[in-house]
């Protein structure tokens, strides 16, 4: 299933719901249109809600390496939210598990960003 | 399936990397690997058919990726075959050394070697072969479950 992506305002942060795979082709650019676009918009806290992802692969990886950095390099924060254990033993085996902030409660995760 | 051999020649699109994900996951399961194993053979033949597509043959519509499937006495061995110039080892990167982490690509190969048993890469002049095997366990001849 090719990645589907929703994002709703939850205290000023932007919430972005993704399900299916992030994959090389389709699934990279849906998420990459998604980052660029709220932080275009001046959006720059940014929580992605793996939940529904349940395949990433290497290109997926650089494209979640990508929004982090992006945000980033733009005074923004992205992190994650409720990852799978695909997703998650994936970027323990990448060691990008010390990178990103990943949680798992959405209100807590809320809360974190400054 | 021990000694059977399954070939394909796909096109250098990423429908040949979605098929070549689909074909693994199923001959994987037909070979009674359970669904983590499923899930990384699919996954390292995935990885090895993007390189064959894009960087091996550059999406050039006159070279195919060989795809080939065997199942040995003790392994599944997967073979993936491109027709391009050949891949320079040297310049894969470790994508885990800490000037490389927050790069956005060259994790393909690490991942394959992390999921499978054995890699094999063969690069030359006329291709790059890359061979996958993944060791059977606790199975019997045709995908059954050994008994006790």
């Amino acid at each position: 299933m090719n990645l589907k992506v929703s994002t709703r305002q939850v205290d000023g942060v932007s919430i972005v719901d993704c399900s299916g795979r992030i994959t090389l082709g389709e699934g990279s650019v849906v998420l990459r249109d998604t980052v660029k676009d709220l932080l275009g918009k001046g959006q720059k806290k940014i929580l992605l809600n793996l939940a529904d992802v349940n395949y990433i692969d290497s290109s997926g990886i650089g494209e979640l390496v990508s929004a982090y950095t992006t945000a980033k390099n733009q005074g923004g924060e992205l992190k994650l939210l409720k990852l799978t254990k695909k997703v998650h033993d994936l970027l323990q085996i990448t060691k990008l598990y010390t990178v990103f902030e990943v949680k798992d409660d959405e209100a807590a995760a809320v809360k974190s960003f400054r | 399936m021990a000694g059977d051999r399954f070939s394909y020649n796909l096109d250098s699109t990423l429908e040949t990397v979605d098929q070549a994900e689909q074909t693994a996951s199923r001959i994987a399961s037909e070979n009674g690997f359970d669904e983590d194993e499923v899930m990384q053979i699919a996954m390292a033949v995935r990885e090895a058919a993007v390189n064959a597509v894009l960087h091996g043959n550059a999406y050039d519509p006159g070279k195919k990726v060989k795809l080939e499937f065997e199942r040995t006495s003790n392994d599944l061995v997967i073979t993936i075959r491109d027709q391009g110039k050949g891949m320079d080892m040297a310049r894969i990167p470790d994508p885990l050394a800490p000037e490389n982490l927050l790069k956005t690509s060259g994790r393909g190969i690490f991942l394959i070697r992390s999921f499978m048993d054995d890699v094999e890469i063969h690069p030359s002049s006329t291709g790059t072969e890359i061979k996958l095997i993944k060791h059977v366990h606790g199975m019997a001849e045709g995908g059954k479950e050994a008994s006790q």
